[in-house]
């Protein structure tokens, strides 16, 4: 049997499209194979439009105010206590404020407020550098709620990132940091980290997705309700004009670290 | 042949290392293949005993399923994965997973270590605490 070349043409056309169509069906129906489930958002979790906290600096009176909170936080992140400054891990501490707000220490600055230890974390900015730097997406912004989040499974621990964050807000695992955990306080629904990998503060990202406050906050709160005084530490939705942090912050002095950077911080101090 | 010796000796040398690994093996009997064992007291009190999704896809996806979970989970904020049964559970290694499986040693170890694979899911996330037989 001879064949022409229009013949050929024919048969040539309808295969290739008949191969194509039952590559995409098979793809189709493999993929619904994995994903005949499907996911979606715990419906008890804490939503908002852009996270924030406002820090009032003038419910911080005794030592026990700051270490409340940055206890409550390192103890529910499994956050190593390494003992050298160099190879300090923090998520939330305390720090002078001429180190967290340099160049407005005027020079008359009244001796409280210039010895006046101020509570820091990450401020989760809305333009955060960190994300711009990272190589591999580790550190990114979510969409859903300003978080400035961690994937510690992507970080590759080049550092970038600390470079980049004018807040020194991130912490690098120089050595393996579980010896340096206490295995008596050790959360067990939390991950530790390894060595080689960049952390920070998540604004408990692992809370608010089951409806529970940021960590330091509830501790704030908690020792708020035992002194009977008011909460150092409110925290909200920064762009719901009726959340709590909106209401101090449209009624009082609010500033910010390093504004004149650009990079939006979403974590406010007021000093009462 | 200039130096047939050297040659011919070199060729049987190489041939004795070469056949090394399957000589030594001849006529041994396989390593069998492991049997993850399931026996934890979560299991044992479940009326059905049933993971999330049927055994052979969780034996033959589930390092495929932990990725998507990851993602979902930290990427996306999505926390509660429904199975093809229709049942949730929320997605999580540490919290889900091994709370059933609470003998990591017995169930993942044993067919890791035969499939010579060494997740690093450890590195971070805590182990059950088991105690040592």
């Amino acid at each position: 049997m001879s064949i022409n070349r229009r013949e050929f043409l024919k048969i040539a056309g309808s295969s290739t499209v008949l191969a194509l169509g039952g590559l995409s069906v098979s793809t189709l129906l493999k993929k619904s194979l994995l994903e005949a489930s499907q996911v979606m958002p715990d419906p008890r979790a804490l939503v908002a439009k852009r996270w924030g906290m406002v820090v009032d600096i003038s419910k911080f009176k005794t030592e026990e105010d700051y270490r409340v909170c940055t206890e409550a936080c390192h103890r529910v992140h499994n956050v190593p206590n390494v003992g050298t400054i160099k190879e300090e891990i923090k998520w939330i501490w305390k720090e002078t404020y001429e180190h967290a707000f340099p160049g407005q220490e005027d020079e008359f600055l009244s001796p409280e407020i210039k010895h006046l230890p101020f509570l820091v974390l990450c401020n989760h900015c809305d333009n955060p550098p960190c994300v711009r730097v990272c190589p591999t997406k580790a550190t990114f912004k979510r969409e859903s709620d300003g978080i400035v989040m961690m994937d510690m499974h992507r970080c590759i621990g080049c550092r970038f990132c600390m470079a980049a964050c004018p807040y020194g807000a991130r912490s690098f695992n120089y050595r393996d940091p579980r010896p340096f955990i206490d295995k008596e306080k050790e959360n067990l629904e939390f991950p530790t980290r390894m060595k080689g990998v960049v952390e920070k503060c998540t604004f408990c990202y692992e809370r608010l997705a089951k409806g529970l406050i940021p960590a330091c906050v509830e501790a704030s709160q908690e020792l708020a309700r035992k002194t009977g005084r008011e909460p150092g530490l409110i925290f909200g939705d920064l762009e719901d004009p009726n959340s709590e942090v909106r209401k101090i912050l449209s009624t009082r002095y609010s500033f910010r670290r390093k504004p004149e950077l650009g990079t939006r911080p979403g974590v406010y101090y007021i000093l009462g | 042949m200039y130096d047939g010796w050297k040659i011919i000796l070199g060729l049987i040398i190489f041939i004795g290392i070469a056949t090394f690994p399957f000589l030594y093996d001849m006529g041994k009997a396989a390593v069998p293949p492991p049997k993850p064992n399931i026996d934890t007291p979560e299991i044992q009190k479940m009326a059905v005993k049933k993971c999330i999704e049927t055994k052979s896809f969780m034996r033959a996806e589930h390092m495929v399923m932990l990725n998507d979970w990851r993602d979902f989970v930290v990427r996306d904020g999505d926390r509660l994965y429904t199975a093809s049964d229709g049942h949730q559970y929320t997605m999580s290694l540490q919290n889900t997973c091994m709370k059933c499986h609470s003998n990591k040693t017995k169930f993942c170890d044993e067919c890791h270590n035969y499939m010579a694979v060494t997740p690093y899911c450890w590195d971070c996330h805590i182990a059950p605490k088991e105690e040592k037989t």
